[in-house]
Protein backbone atom coordinates (compact mmCIF):
# COMPACT_ATOMS: atom_id res chain seq x y z
CA UNK A 1 0.00 0.00 0.00
CA UNK A 2 1.29 3.40 -0.86
CA UNK A 3 1.69 5.58 2.72
CA UNK A 4 0.82 9.04 0.32
CA UNK A 5 -0.82 8.97 -2.91
CA UNK A 6 -2.49 12.05 -4.99
CA UNK A 7 -4.73 11.66 -7.83
CA UNK A 8 -5.22 15.33 -10.01
CA UNK A 9 -4.19 17.63 -6.96
CA UNK A 10 -5.54 20.93 -8.06
CA UNK A 11 -5.14 24.05 -6.29
CA UNK A 12 -6.75 27.14 -6.79
CA UNK A 13 -6.59 30.11 -5.28
CA UNK A 14 -8.87 33.58 -5.41
CA UNK A 15 -6.84 37.12 -6.00
CA UNK A 16 -7.77 40.03 -6.22
CA UNK A 17 -10.37 41.81 -4.10
CA UNK A 18 -13.83 43.67 -5.76
CA UNK A 19 -13.29 40.71 -8.67
CA UNK A 20 -11.41 37.85 -7.41
CA UNK A 21 -10.11 35.29 -10.22
CA UNK A 22 -8.98 31.65 -9.88
CA UNK A 23 -4.70 31.33 -9.96
CA UNK A 24 -3.82 27.69 -10.48
CA UNK A 25 -0.90 27.28 -7.62
CA UNK A 26 -1.07 23.47 -8.31
CA UNK A 27 -2.44 21.17 -11.08
CA UNK A 28 -3.37 17.71 -11.35
CA UNK A 29 -0.76 16.57 -9.26
CA UNK A 30 -0.57 12.67 -9.07
CA UNK A 31 2.05 11.08 -7.29
CA UNK A 32 2.89 8.55 -4.93
CA UNK A 33 5.22 7.39 -2.13
CA UNK A 34 5.87 3.84 -0.57
CA UNK A 35 5.79 3.01 2.96
CA UNK A 36 9.23 3.05 4.10
CA UNK A 37 10.76 5.53 1.61
CA UNK A 38 12.77 9.08 1.93
CA UNK A 39 10.92 10.65 -0.42
CA UNK A 40 12.04 14.34 -1.62
CA UNK A 41 9.52 17.06 -2.36
CA UNK A 42 12.22 19.63 -4.77
CA UNK A 43 11.35 22.93 -6.50
CA UNK A 44 11.97 26.37 -6.32
CA UNK A 45 10.26 28.80 -4.38
CA UNK A 46 6.53 29.11 -5.19
CA UNK A 47 6.75 26.04 -7.12
CA UNK A 48 3.35 24.58 -5.11
CA UNK A 49 5.35 22.39 -2.33
CA UNK A 50 3.77 23.69 0.44
CA UNK A 51 0.74 24.29 -0.95
CA UNK A 52 0.47 20.03 -1.34
CA UNK A 53 1.86 20.12 2.17
CA UNK A 54 -0.85 22.24 3.51
CA UNK A 55 -3.55 20.29 1.16
CA UNK A 56 -2.05 16.99 2.82
CA UNK A 57 -2.61 18.25 6.25
CA UNK A 58 -6.19 19.55 5.32
CA UNK A 59 -5.08 22.94 5.87
CA UNK A 60 -6.29 24.07 3.11
CA UNK A 61 -8.63 22.01 0.71
CA UNK A 62 -8.27 21.11 -2.64
CA UNK A 63 -10.28 21.91 -6.02
CA UNK A 64 -10.05 19.19 -7.36
CA UNK A 65 -8.52 15.49 -6.95
CA UNK A 66 -7.98 13.42 -3.78
CA UNK A 67 -4.78 12.90 -1.80
CA UNK A 68 -5.04 9.41 0.98
CA UNK A 69 -2.60 8.89 3.17
CA UNK A 70 -2.07 5.30 4.55
CA UNK A 71 -5.05 4.60 2.36
CA UNK A 72 -7.22 7.37 4.38
CA UNK A 73 -8.66 10.45 2.90
CA UNK A 74 -7.06 13.51 4.47
CA UNK A 75 -10.10 14.49 6.50
CA UNK A 76 -9.56 10.91 8.96
CA UNK A 77 -8.58 11.57 12.40
CA UNK A 78 -7.63 7.71 13.44
CA UNK A 79 -5.25 8.29 10.33
CA UNK A 80 -3.94 11.66 11.60
CA UNK A 81 -2.91 9.51 14.82
CA UNK A 82 0.11 7.60 12.41
CA UNK A 83 1.29 11.28 10.85
CA UNK A 84 3.42 13.88 11.90
CA UNK A 85 3.81 16.87 10.60
CA UNK A 86 6.48 20.11 10.77
CA UNK A 87 5.73 22.97 8.61
CA UNK A 88 7.90 25.70 7.37
CA UNK A 89 9.40 27.78 10.10
CA UNK A 90 7.27 26.61 12.86
CA UNK A 91 6.21 28.86 15.68
CA UNK A 92 4.85 27.64 18.69
CA UNK A 93 3.58 29.32 22.52
CA UNK A 94 5.70 31.51 23.81
CA UNK A 95 4.91 30.69 27.24
CA UNK A 96 4.70 26.98 27.08
CA UNK A 97 7.96 25.10 27.71
CA UNK A 98 9.28 22.19 24.99
CA UNK A 99 8.03 19.58 27.64
CA UNK A 100 4.67 21.04 27.87
CA UNK A 101 4.01 21.41 24.24
CA UNK A 102 4.93 18.20 23.78
CA UNK A 103 2.96 16.83 25.92
CA UNK A 104 0.01 18.35 24.80
CA UNK A 105 0.43 17.56 21.41
CA UNK A 106 0.89 13.39 22.61
CA UNK A 107 -2.22 14.27 23.98
CA UNK A 108 -4.01 15.12 21.26
CA UNK A 109 -2.20 12.35 19.37
CA UNK A 110 -3.93 9.85 21.95
CA UNK A 111 -1.18 8.97 24.09
CA UNK A 112 -1.82 8.94 28.23
CA UNK A 113 0.35 8.83 31.23
CA UNK A 114 3.49 7.02 31.49
CA UNK A 115 3.60 6.56 27.82
CA UNK A 116 3.07 9.75 27.01
CA UNK A 117 5.65 10.46 29.44
CA UNK A 118 8.43 8.18 27.63
CA UNK A 119 7.45 9.50 24.76
CA UNK A 120 7.81 12.87 25.07
CA UNK A 121 11.11 12.64 26.52
CA UNK A 122 12.48 10.15 23.41
CA UNK A 123 11.16 12.48 21.01
CA UNK A 124 13.14 15.84 22.88
CA UNK A 125 16.23 13.59 22.70
CA UNK A 126 15.90 12.27 19.33
CA UNK A 127 16.50 16.17 18.68
CA UNK A 128 18.96 16.71 21.14
CA UNK A 129 17.02 18.95 23.56
CA UNK A 130 18.60 18.49 27.06
CA UNK A 131 18.09 20.73 29.92
CA UNK A 132 15.77 22.98 27.76
CA UNK A 133 13.00 21.65 27.82
CA UNK A 134 11.70 23.23 30.81
CA UNK A 135 12.75 26.40 29.70
CA UNK A 136 9.70 28.49 27.98
CA UNK A 137 9.70 28.58 24.02
CA UNK A 138 10.20 32.58 24.47
CA UNK A 139 13.53 31.57 25.00
CA UNK A 140 14.35 29.25 22.19
CA UNK A 141 16.68 30.48 19.38
CA UNK A 142 15.50 29.82 15.94
CA UNK A 143 17.52 26.50 15.76
CA UNK A 144 16.20 25.42 19.00
CA UNK A 145 12.46 25.93 17.36
CA UNK A 146 13.38 23.95 14.61
CA UNK A 147 14.43 21.17 16.57
CA UNK A 148 11.01 21.19 18.71
CA UNK A 149 9.12 21.29 15.81
CA UNK A 150 10.96 18.27 14.84
CA UNK A 151 9.93 16.86 18.24
CA UNK A 152 6.40 17.76 17.88
CA UNK A 153 6.20 15.72 14.61
CA UNK A 154 7.76 12.50 15.93
CA UNK A 155 6.35 12.64 19.47
CA UNK A 156 3.26 9.96 18.48
CA UNK A 157 5.97 8.27 16.42
CA UNK A 158 4.28 8.08 13.38
CA UNK A 159 4.31 6.13 10.51
CA UNK A 160 4.56 8.62 8.06
CA UNK A 161 6.54 12.21 8.97
CA UNK A 162 6.28 15.31 6.55
CA UNK A 163 8.93 17.69 6.76
CA UNK A 164 7.74 21.46 4.89
CA UNK A 165 11.88 22.42 4.84
CA UNK A 166 13.27 21.19 7.45
CA UNK A 167 16.39 22.45 7.26
CA UNK A 168 15.79 26.09 7.57
CA UNK A 169 17.39 28.00 10.63
CA UNK A 170 19.69 25.01 11.54
CA UNK A 171 23.38 25.52 11.49
CA UNK A 172 25.45 22.73 9.88
CA UNK A 173 25.53 20.48 12.93
CA UNK A 174 21.81 20.89 13.20
CA UNK A 175 21.73 20.01 9.62
CA UNK A 176 23.71 16.92 10.01
CA UNK A 177 21.80 16.02 12.69
CA UNK A 178 18.75 16.26 10.95
CA UNK A 179 19.73 14.32 8.15
CA UNK A 180 20.63 11.54 10.27
CA UNK A 181 17.51 11.31 12.27
CA UNK A 182 15.62 11.36 8.79
CA UNK A 183 17.71 8.16 8.56
CA UNK A 184 17.05 6.37 11.89
CA UNK A 185 13.21 7.16 10.53
CA UNK A 186 13.41 5.52 7.39
CA UNK A 187 15.48 1.99 9.58
CA UNK A 188 12.71 2.00 11.93
CA UNK A 189 10.14 1.59 9.25
CA UNK A 190 8.83 5.44 9.01
CA UNK A 191 7.70 6.79 5.37
CA UNK A 192 9.95 10.50 5.42
CA UNK A 193 8.33 12.68 3.12
CA UNK A 194 10.34 16.13 2.85
CA UNK A 195 9.94 19.36 1.10
CA UNK A 196 13.43 21.00 0.19
CA UNK A 197 15.08 23.20 -2.48
CA UNK A 198 18.32 22.39 -1.07
CA UNK A 199 19.77 19.47 -3.37
CA UNK A 200 22.59 18.23 -1.82
CA UNK A 201 19.83 17.11 1.50
CA UNK A 202 17.81 15.34 -1.31
CA UNK A 203 20.71 13.87 -2.77
CA UNK A 204 22.30 12.52 0.50
CA UNK A 205 18.70 11.37 1.90
CA UNK A 206 16.29 10.40 -0.85
CA UNK A 207 15.55 6.94 -2.43
CA UNK A 208 12.88 8.94 -4.25
CA UNK A 209 12.07 12.93 -5.29
CA UNK A 210 9.91 14.60 -7.37
CA UNK A 211 10.22 17.49 -8.83
CA UNK A 212 7.72 20.20 -8.98
CA UNK A 213 7.80 23.64 -10.57
CA UNK A 214 5.28 26.03 -11.83
CA UNK A 215 2.59 24.06 -9.35
CA UNK A 216 3.30 20.76 -12.12
CA UNK A 217 5.16 17.28 -10.60
CA UNK A 218 7.79 18.01 -13.64
CA UNK A 219 9.81 14.59 -12.93
CA UNK A 220 9.70 12.11 -10.21
CA UNK A 221 11.24 8.68 -10.10
CA UNK A 222 14.30 7.53 -8.12
CA UNK A 223 17.12 9.50 -8.31
CA UNK A 224 19.60 6.60 -10.06
CA UNK A 225 16.99 6.89 -12.49
CA UNK A 226 16.67 10.49 -12.89
CA UNK A 227 20.73 11.12 -12.31
CA UNK A 228 22.79 8.86 -14.24
CA UNK A 229 25.63 10.19 -12.38
CA UNK A 230 27.85 9.35 -15.02
CA UNK A 231 31.19 11.28 -15.44
CA UNK A 232 31.44 14.55 -17.25
CA UNK A 233 35.27 14.76 -16.94
CA UNK A 234 37.59 14.82 -14.47
CA UNK A 235 39.07 18.14 -12.24
CA UNK A 236 42.92 18.03 -11.22
CA UNK A 237 44.01 20.87 -9.06
CA UNK A 238 47.59 21.23 -9.15
CA UNK A 239 50.19 23.85 -7.29
CA UNK A 240 53.53 25.31 -8.86
CA UNK A 241 52.85 24.27 -12.44
CA UNK A 242 55.96 25.31 -14.96
CA UNK A 243 55.06 27.57 -17.36
CA UNK A 244 56.19 25.59 -20.41
CA UNK A 245 54.09 22.39 -19.32
CA UNK A 246 51.15 24.63 -18.36
CA UNK A 247 51.11 26.26 -21.97
CA UNK A 248 51.62 22.72 -23.44
CA UNK A 249 48.19 21.75 -21.88
CA UNK A 250 46.20 24.30 -22.35
CA UNK A 251 46.28 22.37 -26.16
CA UNK A 252 45.28 19.35 -24.86
CA UNK A 253 42.68 19.77 -22.05
CA UNK A 254 39.36 21.46 -21.88
CA UNK A 255 40.65 24.15 -19.94
CA UNK A 256 42.60 25.50 -17.06
CA UNK A 257 41.53 28.12 -14.56
CA UNK A 258 44.21 29.79 -12.63
CA UNK A 259 43.39 29.64 -8.50
CA UNK A 260 45.21 31.33 -5.55
CA UNK A 261 48.42 30.85 -4.38
CA UNK A 262 49.69 29.96 -7.53
CA UNK A 263 47.22 26.85 -7.88
CA UNK A 264 45.13 25.78 -11.09
CA UNK A 265 42.33 23.63 -11.93
CA UNK A 266 43.18 21.71 -14.90
CA UNK A 267 39.39 20.27 -16.46
CA UNK A 268 40.39 16.89 -18.32
CA UNK A 269 37.65 15.41 -21.03
CA UNK A 270 35.64 12.18 -19.48
CA UNK A 271 38.06 10.11 -22.28
CA UNK A 272 41.15 10.99 -21.15
CA UNK A 273 43.28 8.84 -18.43
CA UNK A 274 43.69 11.09 -15.38
CA UNK A 275 46.76 8.99 -14.07
CA UNK A 276 48.95 10.23 -17.07
CA UNK A 277 48.17 13.75 -16.30
CA UNK A 278 48.95 13.05 -13.07
CA UNK A 279 52.27 11.24 -14.13
CA UNK A 280 53.23 14.36 -16.36
CA UNK A 281 52.92 16.91 -13.85
CA UNK A 282 54.55 15.01 -10.92
CA UNK A 283 57.79 14.21 -13.35
CA UNK A 284 57.39 18.67 -14.18
CA UNK A 285 58.21 18.81 -10.16
CA UNK A 286 54.50 20.19 -9.69
CA UNK A 287 52.34 19.34 -6.58
CA UNK A 288 48.68 17.26 -7.41
CA UNK A 289 46.73 19.03 -5.09
CA UNK A 290 43.44 17.14 -5.61
CA UNK A 291 41.82 14.92 -7.98
CA UNK A 292 37.47 15.16 -8.36
CA UNK A 293 35.11 13.29 -10.66
CA UNK A 294 32.48 15.88 -12.46
CA UNK A 295 29.81 14.16 -12.53
CA UNK A 296 25.77 14.90 -13.50
CA UNK A 297 24.02 16.11 -10.15
CA UNK A 298 20.76 16.60 -8.95
CA UNK A 299 21.37 20.12 -9.25
CA UNK A 300 22.29 20.05 -12.87
CA UNK A 301 18.74 17.73 -13.67
CA UNK A 302 17.13 20.19 -11.55
CA UNK A 303 18.03 23.50 -13.07
CA UNK A 304 17.26 22.18 -16.77
CA UNK A 305 14.24 20.71 -15.56
CA UNK A 306 12.56 23.54 -14.05
CA UNK A 307 13.77 25.82 -16.82
CA UNK A 308 12.57 23.67 -19.34
CA UNK A 309 9.21 23.84 -17.43
CA UNK A 310 9.49 27.66 -16.70
CA UNK A 311 10.32 28.00 -20.06
CA UNK A 312 7.10 26.15 -21.83
CA UNK A 313 4.71 27.92 -19.41
CA UNK A 314 6.15 31.50 -21.08
CA UNK A 315 5.59 29.57 -24.47
CA UNK A 316 2.09 29.06 -22.93
CA UNK A 317 1.39 32.21 -21.93
CA UNK A 318 2.35 34.24 -24.72
CA UNK A 319 1.05 31.62 -26.96
CA UNK B 1 -14.38 15.60 25.11
CA UNK B 2 -10.81 14.97 25.78
CA UNK B 3 -9.32 17.28 23.18
CA UNK B 4 -11.49 19.98 24.12
CA UNK B 5 -10.18 19.57 27.48
CA UNK B 6 -6.56 19.03 26.38
CA UNK B 7 -6.82 22.25 24.16
CA UNK B 8 -8.61 23.97 26.98
CA UNK B 9 -6.11 23.31 29.45
CA UNK B 10 -3.06 24.45 27.10
CA UNK B 11 -4.96 27.53 26.35
CA UNK B 12 -5.80 28.52 30.56
CA UNK B 13 -1.76 27.58 30.64
CA UNK B 14 -0.27 29.50 28.39
CA UNK B 15 -2.73 32.64 29.18
CA UNK B 16 -2.14 32.29 32.54
CA UNK B 17 1.41 33.18 31.89
CA UNK B 18 0.92 35.52 29.45
CA UNK B 19 2.54 39.20 30.13
CA UNK B 20 -0.67 41.20 29.13
CA UNK B 21 -3.38 39.51 31.07
CA UNK B 22 -1.00 39.74 33.90
CA UNK B 23 -0.38 43.42 33.13
CA UNK B 24 -3.91 44.03 33.05
CA UNK B 25 -5.07 41.67 36.53
CA UNK B 26 -2.25 43.71 38.40
CA UNK B 27 -3.68 47.28 37.27
CA UNK B 28 -6.65 46.22 38.34
CA UNK B 29 -5.74 45.25 41.60
CA UNK B 30 -4.03 48.72 41.86
CA UNK B 31 -7.22 50.41 40.21
CA UNK B 32 -9.44 48.80 43.21
CA UNK B 33 -6.95 49.27 46.13
CA UNK B 34 -6.49 53.12 44.84
CA UNK B 35 -10.00 53.59 44.92
CA UNK B 36 -9.98 53.55 48.91
CA UNK B 37 -7.63 56.58 48.56
CA UNK B 38 -9.74 58.16 46.01
CA UNK B 39 -13.03 57.56 48.59
CA UNK B 40 -11.38 59.30 51.21
CA UNK B 41 -11.77 62.86 49.07
CA UNK B 42 -15.22 62.66 48.62
CA UNK B 43 -17.85 63.18 51.39
CA UNK B 44 -20.22 60.40 52.49
CA UNK B 45 -19.73 58.87 49.25
CA UNK B 46 -17.00 56.86 49.75
CA UNK B 47 -17.99 53.28 50.21
CA UNK B 48 -20.08 54.44 46.80
CA UNK B 49 -17.11 54.85 45.32
CA UNK B 50 -15.26 52.26 46.29
CA UNK B 51 -17.59 50.20 44.42
CA UNK B 52 -18.68 52.03 41.47
CA UNK B 53 -14.53 51.87 40.88
CA UNK B 54 -14.02 48.18 41.07
CA UNK B 55 -17.10 47.03 39.44
CA UNK B 56 -15.94 49.25 36.71
CA UNK B 57 -12.35 47.96 37.07
CA UNK B 58 -13.88 44.22 37.12
CA UNK B 59 -15.99 44.92 34.01
CA UNK B 60 -13.66 47.32 31.67
CA UNK B 61 -10.41 44.64 32.06
CA UNK B 62 -12.24 41.74 31.80
CA UNK B 63 -13.40 43.07 28.87
CA UNK B 64 -10.08 43.97 27.73
CA UNK B 65 -8.59 40.73 28.67
CA UNK B 66 -11.87 38.80 26.80
CA UNK B 67 -10.66 41.13 23.81
CA UNK B 68 -7.09 41.09 23.91
CA UNK B 69 -6.52 37.14 24.67
CA UNK B 70 -10.05 35.95 22.42
CA UNK B 71 -8.33 37.52 19.40
CA UNK B 72 -4.78 35.88 19.97
CA UNK B 73 -6.31 32.82 20.32
CA UNK B 74 -7.41 32.08 16.98
CA UNK B 75 -6.21 35.36 14.76
CA UNK B 76 -2.99 35.12 16.51
CA UNK B 77 -2.58 31.65 15.90
CA UNK B 78 -3.63 31.82 11.99
CA UNK B 79 -0.97 34.95 11.88
CA UNK B 80 1.69 33.54 13.08
CA UNK B 81 0.89 29.49 12.02
CA UNK B 82 1.41 27.78 14.84
CA UNK B 83 -2.32 26.48 13.97
CA UNK B 84 -0.09 24.40 11.35
CA UNK B 85 0.73 21.48 13.74
CA UNK B 86 -2.25 22.00 15.84
CA UNK B 87 -4.56 20.99 12.98
CA UNK B 88 -2.58 18.06 11.45
CA UNK B 89 -2.92 16.31 15.17
CA UNK B 90 -6.17 14.26 15.39
CA UNK B 91 -8.45 16.99 16.69
CA UNK B 92 -11.24 18.68 14.66
CA UNK B 93 -11.42 22.58 13.77
CA UNK B 94 -14.59 22.47 16.27
CA UNK B 95 -13.22 20.92 19.16
CA UNK B 96 -10.01 23.32 18.62
CA UNK B 97 -12.42 26.06 19.00
CA UNK B 98 -14.83 25.08 21.69
CA UNK B 99 -11.50 24.32 23.81
CA UNK B 100 -9.90 27.71 23.19
CA UNK B 101 -12.89 29.11 23.89
CA UNK B 102 -13.31 26.94 26.97
CA UNK B 103 -9.81 27.96 28.08
CA UNK B 104 -9.80 31.65 27.73
CA UNK B 105 -13.40 31.22 29.98
CA UNK B 106 -11.04 29.66 32.95
CA UNK B 107 -8.50 31.89 32.50
CA UNK B 108 -11.08 34.89 32.69
CA UNK B 109 -12.75 33.22 35.80
CA UNK B 110 -9.67 33.53 37.50
CA UNK B 111 -8.68 36.84 36.89
CA UNK B 112 -11.69 37.96 37.49
CA UNK B 113 -11.61 35.94 40.98
CA UNK B 114 -8.50 37.70 41.77
CA UNK B 115 -9.54 41.03 41.02
CA UNK B 116 -12.73 40.36 42.66
CA UNK B 117 -10.70 38.97 46.01
CA UNK B 118 -8.81 42.74 46.09
CA UNK B 119 -12.09 44.35 45.63
CA UNK B 120 -13.64 42.56 48.35
CA UNK B 121 -10.98 43.00 50.87
CA UNK B 122 -10.31 46.92 49.84
CA UNK B 123 -14.34 46.67 50.96
CA UNK B 124 -13.51 44.61 54.06
CA UNK B 125 -11.01 47.20 55.21
CA UNK B 126 -13.09 50.50 54.53
CA UNK B 127 -15.89 48.21 57.08
CA UNK B 128 -13.17 47.88 59.60
CA UNK B 129 -12.07 51.36 59.62
CA UNK B 130 -15.40 53.38 59.20
CA UNK B 131 -17.29 53.85 62.45
CA UNK B 132 -20.61 51.76 62.97
CA UNK B 133 -22.35 54.87 63.15
CA UNK B 134 -21.64 55.88 59.95
CA UNK B 135 -21.87 52.58 58.92
CA UNK B 136 -25.82 52.68 59.42
CA UNK B 137 -26.14 55.60 57.37
CA UNK B 138 -25.04 52.98 54.35
CA UNK B 139 -28.01 51.63 51.53
CA UNK B 140 -25.84 48.58 51.55
CA UNK B 141 -23.06 46.79 53.89
CA UNK B 142 -19.75 47.35 52.55
CA UNK B 143 -19.09 43.50 51.53
CA UNK B 144 -22.21 43.17 50.58
CA UNK B 145 -22.84 39.55 49.20
CA UNK B 146 -25.28 40.94 46.60
CA UNK B 147 -22.35 42.17 45.17
CA UNK B 148 -21.65 39.28 43.35
CA UNK B 149 -24.61 39.41 41.60
CA UNK B 150 -22.87 42.06 39.79
CA UNK B 151 -19.90 40.41 39.28
CA UNK B 152 -21.63 37.23 38.24
CA UNK B 153 -23.34 39.02 35.37
CA UNK B 154 -20.02 40.99 34.53
CA UNK B 155 -18.77 37.33 34.03
CA UNK B 156 -21.97 36.67 31.73
CA UNK B 157 -21.42 39.79 29.88
CA UNK B 158 -17.40 38.47 29.25
CA UNK B 159 -18.29 35.29 28.25
CA UNK B 160 -20.78 36.79 25.71
CA UNK B 161 -17.55 39.59 24.30
CA UNK B 162 -15.06 36.08 24.83
CA UNK B 163 -17.43 34.28 21.70
CA UNK B 164 -17.79 37.89 20.16
CA UNK B 165 -14.15 38.08 20.05
CA UNK B 166 -12.90 34.38 18.84
CA UNK B 167 -16.23 34.76 16.24
CA UNK B 168 -14.38 37.98 14.86
CA UNK B 169 -10.83 35.96 15.12
CA UNK B 170 -11.98 32.99 12.40
CA UNK B 171 -12.39 35.02 9.44
CA UNK B 172 -10.73 38.56 10.26
CA UNK B 173 -7.08 39.80 11.20
CA UNK B 174 -6.08 40.69 15.02
CA UNK B 175 -6.58 44.55 14.95
CA UNK B 176 -9.84 43.89 12.68
CA UNK B 177 -11.25 41.54 15.26
CA UNK B 178 -10.69 43.84 18.11
CA UNK B 179 -11.88 46.76 16.62
CA UNK B 180 -14.90 45.03 15.77
CA UNK B 181 -15.42 43.39 18.87
CA UNK B 182 -15.09 46.57 20.99
CA UNK B 183 -17.70 48.42 18.83
CA UNK B 184 -19.80 45.57 19.18
CA UNK B 185 -19.40 46.11 22.56
CA UNK B 186 -20.55 49.58 22.53
CA UNK B 187 -23.33 48.89 19.97
CA UNK B 188 -24.52 46.28 22.65
CA UNK B 189 -24.76 48.55 25.69
CA UNK B 190 -27.03 50.52 23.33
CA UNK B 191 -28.86 48.05 21.67
CA UNK B 192 -32.30 48.62 24.03
CA UNK B 193 -32.48 51.84 22.27
CA UNK B 194 -32.83 49.87 19.17
CA UNK B 195 -35.79 48.27 19.59
CA UNK B 196 -37.81 51.62 20.76
CA UNK B 197 -36.57 53.28 17.30
CA UNK B 198 -39.96 54.22 16.07
CA UNK B 199 -39.91 56.43 18.75
CA UNK B 200 -37.59 58.71 16.99
CA UNK B 201 -37.57 57.42 13.34
CA UNK B 202 -40.20 58.29 10.63
CA UNK B 203 -38.63 55.56 8.04
CA UNK B 204 -40.47 51.85 7.78
CA UNK B 205 -36.63 50.53 6.60
CA UNK B 206 -35.11 52.53 8.91
CA UNK B 207 -37.03 50.78 11.75
CA UNK B 208 -37.07 47.26 9.99
CA UNK B 209 -33.25 47.22 10.33
CA UNK B 210 -33.21 48.78 13.83
CA UNK B 211 -35.57 46.06 14.31
CA UNK B 212 -32.98 43.39 13.11
CA UNK B 213 -30.28 45.02 14.43
CA UNK B 214 -31.80 44.73 18.00
CA UNK B 215 -32.03 40.64 17.76
CA UNK B 216 -28.53 40.49 16.21
CA UNK B 217 -26.19 42.34 17.93
CA UNK B 218 -25.63 41.21 21.61
CA UNK B 219 -27.87 43.35 24.09
CA UNK B 220 -25.50 43.96 26.86
CA UNK B 221 -27.74 46.40 28.92
CA UNK B 222 -29.32 43.39 31.24
CA UNK B 223 -26.09 42.53 32.21
CA UNK B 224 -25.08 45.88 34.05
CA UNK B 225 -27.05 45.59 37.48
CA UNK B 226 -23.77 48.02 39.42
CA UNK B 227 -25.50 50.69 40.04
CA UNK B 228 -28.55 48.66 41.54
CA UNK B 229 -26.49 46.48 43.72
CA UNK B 230 -24.06 49.74 44.41
CA UNK B 231 -27.23 51.29 46.40
CA UNK B 232 -28.66 48.00 47.54
CA UNK B 233 -31.50 48.20 45.26
CA UNK B 234 -32.96 44.25 45.34
CA UNK B 235 -32.07 42.03 41.55
CA UNK B 236 -34.63 39.53 41.11
CA UNK B 237 -33.61 36.16 40.88
CA UNK B 238 -35.81 35.68 37.46
CA UNK B 239 -33.73 38.52 36.26
CA UNK B 240 -30.22 37.11 36.57
CA UNK B 241 -31.69 33.86 35.23
CA UNK B 242 -32.61 34.58 32.04
CA UNK B 243 -30.04 36.96 31.69
CA UNK B 244 -27.23 34.15 32.06
CA UNK B 245 -29.70 31.64 29.35
CA UNK B 246 -29.57 34.77 27.34
CA UNK B 247 -25.42 34.76 27.41
CA UNK B 248 -25.72 31.42 27.10
CA UNK B 249 -27.69 30.69 23.80
CA UNK B 250 -25.95 33.68 22.64
CA UNK B 251 -22.57 32.39 22.87
CA UNK B 252 -24.13 29.06 21.54
CA UNK B 253 -25.17 30.59 18.89
CA UNK B 254 -22.11 32.78 18.18
CA UNK B 255 -19.74 29.60 18.33
CA UNK B 256 -21.88 27.79 16.07
CA UNK B 257 -21.34 30.45 13.75
CA UNK B 258 -17.81 30.55 14.13
CA UNK B 259 -17.24 26.49 13.79
CA UNK B 260 -19.27 27.28 10.35
CA UNK B 261 -16.73 29.74 9.24
CA UNK B 262 -14.30 28.13 10.64
CA UNK B 263 -14.46 24.53 9.45
CA UNK B 264 -14.18 25.80 5.64
CA UNK B 265 -11.32 28.45 6.64
CA UNK B 266 -7.84 27.80 4.00
CA UNK B 267 -4.98 28.98 6.15
CA UNK B 268 -3.06 30.09 3.00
Amino acid sequence: MAAIETENLSKDYYVGFWRPKPYRALHDLTFSVEEGEVFGFLGPNGAGKSTTLKLLMGLISPTSGVARILGKPIGDLSMRRRIGFLPENPYFYDYLTAEELLTYFAGLSGLRGPDRAKRVAAALDDVEIGAERRMRLRSYSKGMIQRVGVAQALVAAPDVVFFDEPMSGLDPLGRRDLRQLMLRLRDRGCTVFFSSHILSDAEALCSRVGIVAQGRLVAQGRLTDIVAFEIRGWELVVADLPEALRRDLETRVVAITPLSNNRYTIELAPSEPPEKFIHEVAQSGALVVSLNAIRTTLEDYFVSTVKSAQARDAEGLAG
Amino acid sequence: MRAIGLVALAVFRESARDRVPMAIVGFGIVLVAASYLISQMTAGQDLKIIKDIGLAALSILGLFIAVFIGIGLVAKEVERRSIYSLLSKPVTREQLLIGKYCGLVMTLAVNMLAMCAAFYAVLFYQQLTVPSNVQASWAAPATDPRLMIAVVLIFGELMVMTAVAVFFSTFAGPVTSILLTLALWVAGHFNADLRNFQEVADSPAAIYVARVLYYVLPNLAPFNVKAEVVHGVAVSASHVGLTLVYALVYVAMLLVAAMAIFRRRDFK
